[in-house]
């Protein structure tokens, strides 16, 4: 993709929130990919997943080392091929990542939002997302994709607008969580206030950092995101030093260990608390069906568009029983719908990375979302 | 094509929605989507044949015959389409029960193991069948439940299935006077038209 530059868009018209709060004025951070073309009819709509952003594709500098993380998908030839599509990518509204969210100036108060900024839904991100559609002069989207959280999103475009997408791609998500799934959430939720840096929330005020406690919600979601089979092939029982007979005197032990520690360090560099709280309730509130009489058919018998669905054999946490669910509420919604569960090892984390068969499948129906402009 | 699939295309009606178990790679929904402009959905469990129906432009749902078909609503299809995978599901029946309740009507292809090369090959050489078309040692094959043309009018007479028509498919192109009038004989493939 090479290198790519975030732009701003700022909306000065109130965006009335799911929690009846409005929000009077707000900024969103995106990056575009590839060319839009002259009846704006090849725009695609990424929605990031919970700890995602704006950056998707290609790099900011010629000297950084990652590339955007979803960039397996998104770039020339890829699944998501920039030579045809229009690629829209933005931090959602509550992130951290440049768009307004608790760490920007509240402006009532001049303060940063801190703990105060309004309860999110995931459709109050699709309601931002479609102004962005608008100031960019799209009216439909040729697809609007994501995965896990994203693929959430990606669905509730499906019956908010659907009139604005042609297809949606959903992978790895669900149409609820599970109580174990919440579960998870409040454990990452409860090392973050439990940790004396949270100050309530008001850390910035504060001059403090709740380090400790996101790091360590991270580690907690990055089980949740590997397999077994992937931890086991990646670390196994590895000591850092020592040996298994006498132990280590070193203070990480195992290797799996040191992993997950730097994960949580590095995430607790790169992330807000705050959103992070935020985001993970936008995740266990959301419910597709809930105000369609819990009746997740009746839910897509709203929607207009052709479906992909797509889940990985051990992701666990969005497990292939939740895609399924979907793709039988389409079915007998009557929509198109098109499935398939990837073998992989890796769990969750699969849908960001170069699966041979995902590519595969991803690629021929996006082929064919391009074929249809 | 296959010629059990050109048989078939005469009874589905213009834009009615079809689902094709065990679709394959899709050449056949792919011409019934574009000359009879049906809604079609397919369903397959080969990775590589799902990747290929998906690029022509299909809708496919990855799923296991043999886990059933709970997941479809009655009646929700015009035509239920099964050719060639009759004898490769663990629970025939039940697919063929599963089929009609799906689909106001259905059309079911296999290959007659009551032809008479099976026979001389298991009847003279003691020896199951081996064919161009069935290339499969008894031992490793996905095909594991074998009929012949009589079994299946037997099993459709059993369950109160309608037939409404049949077709035979011989060994030449040509109308196939032989396998049209002693099927069960000369019948390479049976082609059903039924309903309940």
């Amino acid at each position: 993709m090479g290198l790519v530059t975030p732009q701003r868009a700022h909306f000065e018209e109130p965006l009335t929130l799911a929690c009846g709060r409005p929000l009077a004025n707000y900024e969103l951070i995106y990056e575009t990919y590839g060319e839009l073309n002259s009846n704006k009819s090849n725009a695609i709509l990424i929605c990031h997943a919970l700890s995602g952003h704006h950056h998707a594709a290609g790099i900011h500098r010629e000297d950084d080392k990652r590339p955007g993380w979803w960039d397996e998908c998104i770039g020339p030839g890829k699944p998501i091929d920039t030579k045809r599509f229009f690629v829209v990518s933005l931090n959602n509204l509550g992130g951290c990542h440049g768009s307004t969210g608790p760490t920007s100036i509240n402006p009532a108060t001049g303060k940063a939002w801190g703990p105060d900024f309004p309860i999110l839904r995931a459709r109050d991100w699709v309601h931002s997302q479609a102004r962005l559609a608008d100031r960019l002069g799209i009216d439909c989207w040729a697809a609007v994709i994501g995965g896990s959280l994203g693929g959430m999103q990606a669905m509730r475009w499906s019956l908010e607008y659907p009139d604005r997408v042609k297809h949606c791609v959903a992978i790895a998500s669900a149409m609820k969580l599970s109580a174990q799934n919440i579960a998870f959430n409040e454990i990452a939720r409860q090392a973050i206030l439990s940790d004396p840096g949270f100050a309530e929330g008001y850390y910035l005020e504060n001059n403090s950092v709740p380090d400790k406690g996101l790091g360590l919600a991270r580690m907690v979601g990055h089980i949740t995101y590997l397999s077994d089979d992937a931890m086991a092939r990646k670390f196994g029982r590895s000591l850092r030093t020592g040996t298994l007979e006498t132990g280590t005197d070193d203070s990480i032990e195992f290797q799996v260990e040191s992993y997950l520690r730097y994960q949580g360090s590095q995430f607790s560099e790169s992330f807000d608390a705050n959103t992070y709280i935020l985001m993970t309730r936008a995740l266990d509130y959301f419910d597709l069906a809930r105000e369609y009489g819990d009746d997740p058919v009746a839910a897509f018998a709203h929607a207009n568009c052709s479906f992909l669905v797509l889940s990985f054999s051990t992701d666990w946490r969005f497990s292939p029983a939740r895609s399924r669910e979907i793709v039988n509420a389409l079915i007998a919604a009557g929509r198109p719908v098109s499935y398939a569960e990837i073998e992989a090892n890796e769990g969750h984390d699969a849908f960001l990375l170069p699966i041979p068969r995902y590519l595969d499948v991803f690629s021929a129906y996006m082929q064919r979302v391009g074929d249809e402009l | 094509m296959r010629l059990d699939l050109a048989h078939i295309q005469r009874w589905i009606n213009p834009g009615s929605r079809v689902l094709d178990l065990g679709c394959g790679n899709g050449e056949f929904l792919q011409m019934l989507q574009e000359k009879h402009q049906v809604d079609g959905l397919g369903l397959e469990i080969d990775p590589d044949d799902i990747t290929k129906a998906i690029s022509r432009g299909l809708n496919i749902v990855e799923q296991n015959l043999d886990k059933g078909l709970a997941n479809f609503p009655d009646q929700s299809f015009d035509t239920v389409v099964m050719a060639h995978a009759l004898q490769a599901v663990h629970y025939p029946d039940r697919v063929l029960d599963e089929m009609l309740r799906i689909g106001r009507q259905c059309v079911v292809t296999f290959p007659n193991f009551g032809h008479w090369r099976c026979r001389l090959s298991l009847g003279a050489h003691g020896r199951m069948p081996v064919s161009k078309s069935m290339p499969f040692s008894w031992y490793d094959t996905p095909n594991i439940h074998f009929c012949t043309v009589q079994d299946f009018e037997q099993l459709c007479h059993d369950k109160g299935i309608k037939i409404l028509e049949r077709e035979m498919v011989g060994n030449t192109k040509r109308k196939p006077l032989l396998a049209s009038s002693w099927p069960n004989l000369f019948a390479t493939t049976a082609i059903y038209h039924i309903t309940r």
